[in-house]
């Protein structure tokens, strides 16, 4: 170590990473600090990336973050980390080399799941995950394929949907729920986007999945849906979410699989010894931690404003003395701009019960609604009526009644229905651990 | 118990000087009940809550009323009807979702950036012209000389209305502007009056858009008059009407404002005008400032639809409420030494333009407005001082502002 200490080590630098370096330094932490990266480019936004980068009105490369604040830290970008040794505090590069480390922030995110079934090696099918994702799609979309298949109709689906319609794509969607987001926002708010998809001229195909792609001469030409249906699509866009890669944290006894690493309240990562590591962290899409929201079983929250959140509050205790650990509290909450519309939620849906428009109406276009659980709020949606969204979200974070707000303008006759989640729904982590319900 | 004549003093012309202090004892309760039952909120945080909360209804100008006239046709009929379509398409500020979002729409597809960038030429040779025009002088009164002219103008060119016809619509404006204003709203004769002003300028306007349709030009009316298709809805005419009546008097009322209270700021604080003439790149942090400091608009009212707890205090469905935005501009939980006008204060989240669903439509005009009217002054006005301090006030309490501002200078540079 030649006489150096070795610091901080952040693992991980794209959005959660960057920003938790960031909260170290802005928190008054003066040591070496080294951010360690599996790609080659510095941090980057991905949002944009299945937005206005696939319709070209934003080159990848200006994806590039913002700095915050002047990081002086150490960057070994293109070298995931492949190994940890805990007990001599030291992680393995990919090249080889060794990179020891006091503390270490753990924000490795997630990758894109890559399509399981028949057909993976051909060419023409492409994930949304990273800048090199985006470049290969968007320059395969400009040589105009004349039909595109999306597999998944996900926020990343309809999403990539709706820029290709934009760009004057022949698109079909192929998901085996009822409606798109329908995990998301069940069937209610779903069938209402699934109007809105048909209109831009969708082919929209629900309560189906793909079982195999096929081609010719090494280019996917064919889906293969049950009962022998066939799409002709040149190309695939697949969006069945997102896995993680921790392997390499399992075999350092820590409480990690492909739904994330566990961590305490604190964000510290668990072992599987049944405590957590009093150096080493985890933020962003990587950590499942205790959410008091959902009496704090352990999940992982795969949106952007987690990332910010969660870097920050675990770099706050990493610099704080241990007597002295805050547990992390966050309201989850995405935004999503697919078909002209801007799509809001604030809060977890997850188990709701009950869904009502609590302004506006499903037919206009522009609502709001709320999701409730046993007779508490627990979820606020906004179809192109964000402004609201702040005082409902408040309500959710406060456990308000169901439905709370009364007395709204532009608020119709609240009537209470099922959301329309299918049975009994899986918790947050088992559901980012598995594929996305049946696909193949 | 606190005193429930606070905001009665605010109102009182006497305080329209220095509503500040006033504004400081309001804080001490952040929602606090008046002896009138309505609510007035001045702390930041209680705004900013508020500003987004949907039980707050914009929908709470009292009904017009004409006047009795002794003609059974136009006392029964005629004027009841009248009252009732005027009432239904009130300007988009007095207007709740989904009508206002709808009308508001309508008017960001016309005011748009490049149409505020294109002002900005504009705006300067206006500036200059004006200013020349008090060459050979020893005194500038500020409002009359360049405060009220330039943003008439600019609003003229902007939206389509001959500038000649200011004299015509100059005092219907000042009469609307009292709509903000609780002592005139409630007054019946006050009513009355906004009433037989908004006829008398709906007239003017139904002519003019009569006109732009009959020859299109290359401005806001124009567009917002064009015919709709299914794709393309257009406004109805009467909502086409009261929008561009209030595009027209709030495109300059409260800019004359924002221009008049940064000089006068400036002029209190010599320092900051020298800082500023050496370096015009201050100006954006000036504007803001002054927004923060002395803001155009005081208050904005409202009207709870549902009962609303906030800050220990339970605002009643039904009840008025007053959003302070220039208390909470002053709110030292919010800024450091609020009462200190520094332009480089590095978090400035002022309500200065309002908040929430009515933020200021028209607020990148009014900024470029007021940067290029405060940089030509103190790099041109020689030696510019005030000669009466505090100067005279206009009435309004909400749209609040100098009456004039009377500044000796030694040349124009």
């Amino acid at each position: 170590m030649d006489g150096q200490r070795p610091g901080i080590v952040v693992v991980g630098a794209s959005l959660a990473g960057l920003r938790g370096a960031e909260a170290l330094r802005d928190g008054g932490y003066d040591g070496p600090l080294t951010l360690v990266g599996d790609e080659p480019h510095q941090p980057y936004d991905r949002p944009p990336l299945s937005k206005h980068v696939l319709a070209g009105e934003l080159p990848p490369e200006a994806t590039a973050l913002p700095r915050l604040t002047r990081l002086r830290a150490q960057w070994r970008l293109g070298q995931p980390a492949i190994a940890l040794d805990r007990e001599r505090r030291v992680l393995r590069l990919a090249d080889g080399a060794a990179q020891p480390y006091e503390k270490l922030l753990i924000a490795t995110g997630a990758r894109a799941r890559p399509w399981p079934g028949a057909g993976a090696g051909l060419a023409g099918i492409f994930t949304i995950r990273t800048l090199e994702d985006a470049r290969a799609l968007r320059s395969a979309l400009a040589s105009r394929p004349s039909r595109v298949l999306i597999v998944g109709a996900g926020l990343i689906g309809c999403e990539a949907a709706s820029c290709c319609r934009d760009l004057g794509l022949a698109v079909t969607l192929v998901d085996p729920n009822p409606t798109p987001l329908a995990r998301l926002l069940g069937t209610v708010i779903g069938a209402t986007l699934a109007e809105r998809m048909r209109a831009s001229g969708v082919d929209l195909r629900p309560n189906t999945k793909v079982e195999a792609l096929s081609g010719e001469a090494g280019q996917v030409r064919h889906a293969h849906l049950p009962g022998g249906a066939v799409i002709a699509a040149d190309l695939v866009i697949v969006a069945l979410g997102a896995t993680r890669d921790t392997g390499w944290l399992a075999a350092a006894g820590l409480v990690a699989d492909a739904g994330g690493l566990t961590c305490d309240a604190a964000c510290r990562a668990m072992a599987t010894a049944g405590a957590p590591d009093p150096d080493i962290y985890a933020a962003g899409d990587v950590a499942r931690w205790p959410n008091p929201l959902t009496g704090g079983r352990p999940g992982s929250i795969e949106h952007w404003g987690n990332a910010v959140d969660q870097a920050r509050h675990a770099a706050a205790n990493m610099c704080a003395p241990a007597g002295a650990q805050v547990p992390y509290a966050h309201l989850p909450s995405f935004w999503s701009s697919q078909f002209g519309l801007n799509i809001k939620l604030a809060g977890l849906t997850a188990e709701a019960d009950a869904l009502a428009v609590v302004q506006g109406s499903r037919a206009s276009g522009r609502f709001l609604a709320v999701y409730g659980r046993a007779g508490r709020t627990v979820a606020a949606l906004s179809f192109d009526q964000a402004r609201w969204l702040p005082a409902y979200a408040d309500a959710v974070a406060a456990g308000a009644a169901f439905p709370p707000i009364l007395g709204a303008t532009d608020q119709p006759q609240i009537e209470a229905r099922e959301p329309g989640f299918a049975g009994p729904r899986r918790s947050a982590d088992r559901a980012a651990a598995t594929p996305e319900t049946a696909h193949a | 118990m606190p005193d429930e004549t606070l905001f009665a003093q605010v109102l009182d012309p006497r305080n329209r000087a220095n509503p500040y202090p006033l504004y400081a004892r309001l804080r001490a309760t952040p929602v606090s009940r008046q002896a009138d039952g309505s609510y007035v909120v001045s702390t930041h945080a209680a705004l900013r809550s508020l500003i987004f909360d949907p039980r707050l209804s914009s929908e709470d100008l009292p009904p017009s009323r004409r006047p009795r006239t002794g003609n059974p046709l136009k006392d029964w009929i005629l004027n009841p009807i009248r009252n009732r379509v005027v009432n239904a398409h009130r300007p988009l500020i007095f207007r709740d979702p989904p009508d206002h979002d709808t009308l508001r729409g309508f008017v960001m597809k016309e005011f748009t950036i490049a149409r505020v960038r294109d002002s900005h030429a504009k705006v300067a040779a206006l500036v200059d012209a004006l200013i020349d025009k008090c060459r050979g002088r020893d005194t500038v009164c500020l409002v009359d000389d360049l405060s009220y002219p330039l943003p008439v103008a600019v609003i003229c060119e902007l939206l389509g209305v001959p500038e000649a016809d200011e004299a015509q619509f100059h005092a219907w404006a000042i009469r609307l502007a009292t709509a903000l204003e609780p002592d005139a709203r409630h007054d019946e004769a006050g009513r009355r009056e906004i009433t037989a002003t908004f006829d008398a300028i709906s007239g003017y306007m139904r002519r003019l858009i009569r006109a732009k349709r009959r020859h299109p030009a290359d401005d806001m009316l124009s567009g917002l008059a064009a015919r709709g298709d299914r794709k393309n809805p257009a406004m109805g005419d009467i909502d086409l009407i009261s929008t561009a009546i209030l595009l027209l008097v709030a495109g300059h009322e409260t800019t004359v404002n924002l221009i008049t209270n940064g000089m006068l700021t400036l002029l209190r604080h010599p320092e900051e005008l020298e800082k500023l003439k050496a370096d015009p790149e201050r100006a954006p942090r000036v504007i803001e400032e002054t927004l923060r400091y002395e803001p155009p608009v005081h208050f904005r009212t409202r009207k709870a639809l549902g009962a609303i707890e906030i800050a220990g205090t339970t605002i009643p469905a039904g009840s008025t409420v007053v959003l302070l935005f220039a208390a909470g501009n002053r709110d030292p939980a919010r800024f450091a030494h609020p009462d200190r006008f520094d332009p480089d204060r590095p978090d400035n989240q002022h309500f200065g333009f309002g908040g929430g669903l009515h933020y200021c439509v028209g607020a990148p005009l009014a900024r470029i407005e007021a940067e290029i009217a405060l940089v030509a002054l103190c790099r041109r006005l020689v030696a510019p001082r005030l000669l009466d301090d505090p100067p005279p006030y206009r009435p309004g309490a909400s749209l609040r502002g100098p009456e004039n501002l009377a500044i000796a200078i030694a040349g124009i540079a």
